[in-house]
């Protein structure tokens, strides 16, 4: 059996890739699935805190890539979930330590291994990192944030999907764009200070797999080491829960794109 | 809503500027998306020439790029500005290349 491999890449930094990439494997995790997620930010390892495996990592993704380690000792098994690994990225070498044949051949492991989901958290920008990452996708997840950069950039990035992915190139069937908007703020746009759902919905011509509201609990669970889809209490948990339901092809309402309504007292006075 | 935000809420609707901005840059780099890496340079270029002979800007200049199975288009369309230097017919030309 063949992994599904799933992207999770945006262009731009710091719009929620990484967070996106640990919640996402979590919940595939939390559905069952056999998943294994793979940081490729070779020399900015990060993944590994988000998931609060930062001080178990002995051997890495480039340790693997070169024939130091096997896979069996370099994959991190999850505190909470028995199906779910991590692969860090190497902190010391620099990023041309990945090569196509060992990124294949790791992704080919893994499947041999009997996992059923592989999520690669891409780097940012459209350098060879990303390049590695997105290559053998078969879905991805384009992180977009609603702000004019990151929504140009994840055009970019749907276009490279479209033409420099090894899909593209054999004219096998397209990778599957996800479309995921995150730091999303209903009040904002609500007032018109924030593109809507609607309007990088259009700008892009793609829909959203999801909306994940700008939370504190991002923060809070970042803080833990703890993937912020296990707060079930929280929004944001919530929201990626709902995502992962979608790419599962589970259909379900998006929530949390409209203002709370308020009382009267709240709506004379403010607060 | 409370009073005091009402009283010193600004009218301007940031979004709708961000919106068109970003529906024209990325309808622009999708039309030009797997061209050539000579294309901004051509551009350029055939702008000078031109420049030569009519009084125009870099946005009269638009370059499409177009791959259809088996062959590709690249599309050239200047706009001369009205007036007396465009007197002649026409104020648009279209060259086409296959």
């Amino acid at each position: 059996m063949t992994a599904e491999i799933i992207v999770v890449t945006s262009g731009k930094g710091g719009v929620g890739k990484t967070t996106t990439s640990a919640s996402l494997a979590t919940g595939l995790a939390m559905a069952g699935k056999k998943t294994a997620v793979i940081d490729f930010d070779v020399g900015l390892r990060n993944l590994d805190l988000i998931m609060g495996c930062e001080r178990r990592v002995v051997y890495d993704f480039v340790n693997v890539v070169h024939g130091e380690a096997t896979l069996k000792q370099s994959l991190i098994k999850d505190k909470r979930y028995d199906n779910l690994y991590v692969l860090a990225a190497s902190q010391t070498r620099d990023k041309d330590a990945l090569t196509m044949e060992g990124v294949e051949k790791v992704l080919d492991g893994l499947s041999a291994e009997g996992f059923e989901y592989v999520v690669c958290d891409s780097p940012a920008g459209i350098e060879k990192g990303a390049h590695l990452a997105m290559y053998f996708a078969d879905h991805a997840v384009v992180v977009v944030n609603p702000e004019v950069s990151s929504v140009r950039d994840s055009d970019r990035i749907l276009g490279l999907l479209a033409s420099k992915t090894r899909r593209a190139e054999k004219g096998e069937t397209p990778v599957t764009q996800h479309l995921l908007l995150t730091r999303y703020n209903p009040a904002r746009v609500a007032i018109g200070e924030m593109l809507s759902v609607k309007d990088v919905e259009e700008i892009l011509g793609i829909e959203v797999v999801g909306v994940i509201p700008e939370s504190e609990n991002v923060l809070t669970a970042s803080n833990n080491g703890i993937p912020v889809i296990v707060d079930a209490n929280s929004q944001a948990g919530q929201a990626y829960g709902d995502t992962v339901a979608r790419i599962l092809g589970e259909e379900r309402p998006l929530r949390f794109i409209d203002v709370p309504r308020k009382g009267f007292l709240q709506r004379v006075f403010g607060g | 809503m409370g009073i005091l935000d009402f009283l010193k809420r600004k009218p301007e609707a940031t979004a709708t500027v961000a919106r068109e901005r970003l529906r024209i840059i990325v309808a622009q780099e999708r039309s030009t998306r797997g061209a050539p890496d000579y294309l901004p340079m051509m551009r350029n270029e055939l702008l000078e020439v031109i420049k030569k002979y009519v009084h125009v800007d870099l946005d009269a200049i638009n370059i499409n790029f177009e791959r259809d199975s088996g062959h590709e288009i690249l599309e050239l369309s200047v706009t001369l500005p009205e007036g007396k230097q465009a007197a002649k017919g026409e104020n648009k030309d279209e060259a086409r290349t296959g």
